[in-house]
């Protein structure tokens, strides 16, 4: 006796690839696509910048101060007599790295965390939880403003900081969606076959949350761009000369009259490419979503 | 009876729940036993203790409001009530497997179904993921799955409920346990997809000799499927038969309830309604002192407010009640 339920057509069976479903729902949002392509060009600009710009973004010309935008300064110059436009490029290197680098890591750590404080309950999620509600209770960016005062301001306290602000976020979220999951039946089924706590914390609800880190990550890079440009423009972030986007708008603010565009215009990069990571990262949602899809 | 040597035999098992206004006893002095290679059935309305049971002798009693108190479980000879979590977790999967009530959500969604189908081999036997894949193909070929090679790196999503059941059900057997607790496996499914997992049940049976406790409030899949029956009510045992003396005679009012609830198709134009047992299952707080199923009763005499026992009613058919009650006790009952 044959079963109509029982036997999908086999091309059916192809076509529904999840990986397949998501890029096709991702690439219908134009937002997010537009997002794409800048954040792609933007890497590409700042990984090539030497090849791209003729100009040296160290390079003091006291005789070149403050120009006015022109077809070789495009953005004019600023008060050393620096290419706008080259610096910016540079500057991206450092912003996208300390968006990318910190909030990898304040990913990894909320989502241990998370799992456990989630699936194992009782102390362990006490403990995590509180120590999470500290640190969103601090003021993140006085805290992040002290850790960079008493380490020092480089990049890698920059990188501590902003995943010691990061991480509890990621926690609760991961930690919330843990506690639903483990209430599934499949989670159930996994524990009548024997599965140990630490592989069905990390190998089956794991694997559920992936979407859900996936859109974190994409949100926290523009977070954790704001939050260098915030640090650097404040004095504790990456040092002169080298370039990141805050410290830009930082030192521009000063000829704010006198050349508008050495503070502005490293404003709009900050903007446009926290709006193209927000983009992407409510396409990545939507797309991700199982029941947004048709 | 010397020979009589059960696969599974439960004694008075107590399974107890620790809530805001005291313990609850959602079983109470469970006792039963599966024979080797048998399917018995374990019957009853939702919240009379079917699948707490099931969860107690899989050592899934959810922690910490709940747990076995008392009683002892026998697998195959073998204490297993009192192993420690780590014991439980190498017997669940390899020695009794489960079966669940919603194939659609019973898988997890984002992993593909052989690997998690071969997930107990490389729990228990630590088997490499080639001869996994290998041995889930077999099982897939065993359970009946159309064009299984292709169906292997399927997600859940792929399959249709009765495919997701076959993989579950091959999920269960790919360790060969000694006992496959199967609980409501088809409520969910539609009716004909429904007879295809009993039938493929009942041919594993046959075939591989696994010995199956099915968990339903179907009393067709019992008559179908079972040889011993076991109704509960309110987290105890009322009524054990084998199933020719259960349907034949039913002694417990509870069970007699039910087998005059079964719609059937040539009183449809006689009975206006459809019958059915009056009142709701008691709240497990709040039970009535004497027979817990004696307010519903249509039988109810006074001497049901003191607890029944188990009485027999016949060869290895006993009832909860006091109609069953041995001469001696009814007279002393009226002397008194």
């Amino acid at each position: 006796m044959t079963d109509m339920s029982d036997i999908a057509a086999p091309e059916a069976l192809e076509e529904a690839s999840f990986l397949r479903d998501t890029l096709r729902t991702f690439s219908r949002n134009r937002m997010a696509m537009i997002g794409l392509i800048f954040v792609v060009t933007l890497v590409l600009a700042a990984a090539f910048a030497p090849w791209i710009s003729p100009h040296d973004p160290y390079r003091v010309a006291l005789d070149e101060q403050l120009l006015p935008a022109s077809t070789t300064y495009w953005l004019g110059t600023d008060n050393f007599g620096r290419d706008v436009l080259t610096r910016i490029l540079y500057g991206a290197r450092i912003s996208l790295v300390v968006g990318i680098v910190p909030s990898l890591i304040s990913l990894a750590i909320g989502t241990v965390l998370g799992i456990l404080s989630g699936y194992l309950g009782g102390r362990t999620d006490f403990v995590v939880m509180r120590l999470a509600d500290m640190m969103i209770a601090f003021p993140s960016l006085l805290l992040a403003m002290v850790v960079m005062y008493t380490l020092g301001a480089n990049l890698l306290n920059i990188f501590f900081a902003l995943a010691l602000v990061g991480w509890a976020s990621v926690a609760r979220v991961v930690r919330a969606q843990t506690l639903a999951l483990r209430e599934k039946e499949f989670i159930e089924a996994a524990r009548a076959n024997g599965t140990s706590r630490s592989r069905i914390m990390f190998g089956h609800i794991f694997p559920n949350v992936i979407p859900t880190l996936i859109v974190l990550f994409s949100l926290s890079i523009p977070e954790a761009i704001m939050w260098e440009s915030s640090l650097s423009f404040l004095g504790v972030g990456v040092q002169p000369p080298e370039a990141s986007w805050g410290l830009l708008v930082a030192k521009g603010k000063e000829y704010m009259f006198q050349a508008p565009a050495v503070a502005i215009a490293p404003g709009v990069a900050i903007l446009l490419t926290v709006m193209a990571f927000n983009f992407i990262g409510d396409g990545l949602r939507d797309a991700l979503d199982p029941s947004m899809k048709d | 009876m010397a020979d009589y040597d059960p696969i599974l035999s439960v004694r008075n098992l107590r399974t107890e729940f620790s809530g805001g206004r005291g313990d609850v006893r959602v079983l109470d002095d469970v006792s039963f036993d599966v024979g080797r290679g048998k399917i018995i059935g374990l019957v009853g309305e939702s919240g009379s203790g079917k699948s707490m049971t099931a969860l107690s002798l899989m050592g899934l009693v959810p922690k910490p409001q709940g747990r076995v108190n008392a009683g002892s479980i026998l697998l195959d000879g073998t204490e297993i009530s009192k192993l420690d979590a780590a014991g439980m977790r190498r017997i669940r999967g390899r020695d009794i497997a489960m079966v669940f009530q919603e194939p659609m959500t019973s898988l997890n969604p984002v992993r593909r179904v052989w690997e998690q189908v071969g997930e107990p081999l490389a729990i228990h036997k630590g088997l490499g993921r080639s001869a996994i894949r290998k041995r889930v193909l077999e099982m897939f070929e065993m359970v009946g799955i159309p064009e299984p090679q292709t169906r292997l790196d399927a997600y859940p999503h792929q399959l249709s409920g009765g495919l997701r059941q076959r993989a579950m059900i091959a999920m269960g057997l790919i360790c060969e346990p000694k006992l496959l607790i199967a609980d409501e496996p088809t409520t969910a499914l539609d009716v004909t997809t429904q007879a295809q997992i009993l039938r493929l049940m009942r041919d594993l049976r046959d075939r591989v000799g696994t010995s199956i406790i099915l968990i339903t409030h179907d009393l067709g899949i019992i008559a179908e499927m079972c040889d011993e029956v076991n109704v509960m009510y309110a987290g105890q045992m009322v009524e054990q038969a084998n199933v020719f003396d259960l349907f034949e005679n039913p002694s417990h009012p509870y069970t007699r309830g039910l087998l005059a609830s079964i719609p059937r198709a040539t009183e449809a134009r006689v009975a206006r309604r459809m019958p059915s047992i009056p009142g709701m299952v008691p709240n497990l707080a709040k039970l009535p002192p004497g027979c817990r199923f004696a307010p519903r009763c249509r039988d109810a005499m006074p001497t049901c407010q003191r607890p029944p026992d188990l009485e027999t009613v016949g060869t290895g058919h006993v009832a909860r009640c006091w109609l069953h009650a041995g001469q001696t006790a009814l007279q002393s009952e009226a002397t008194r």
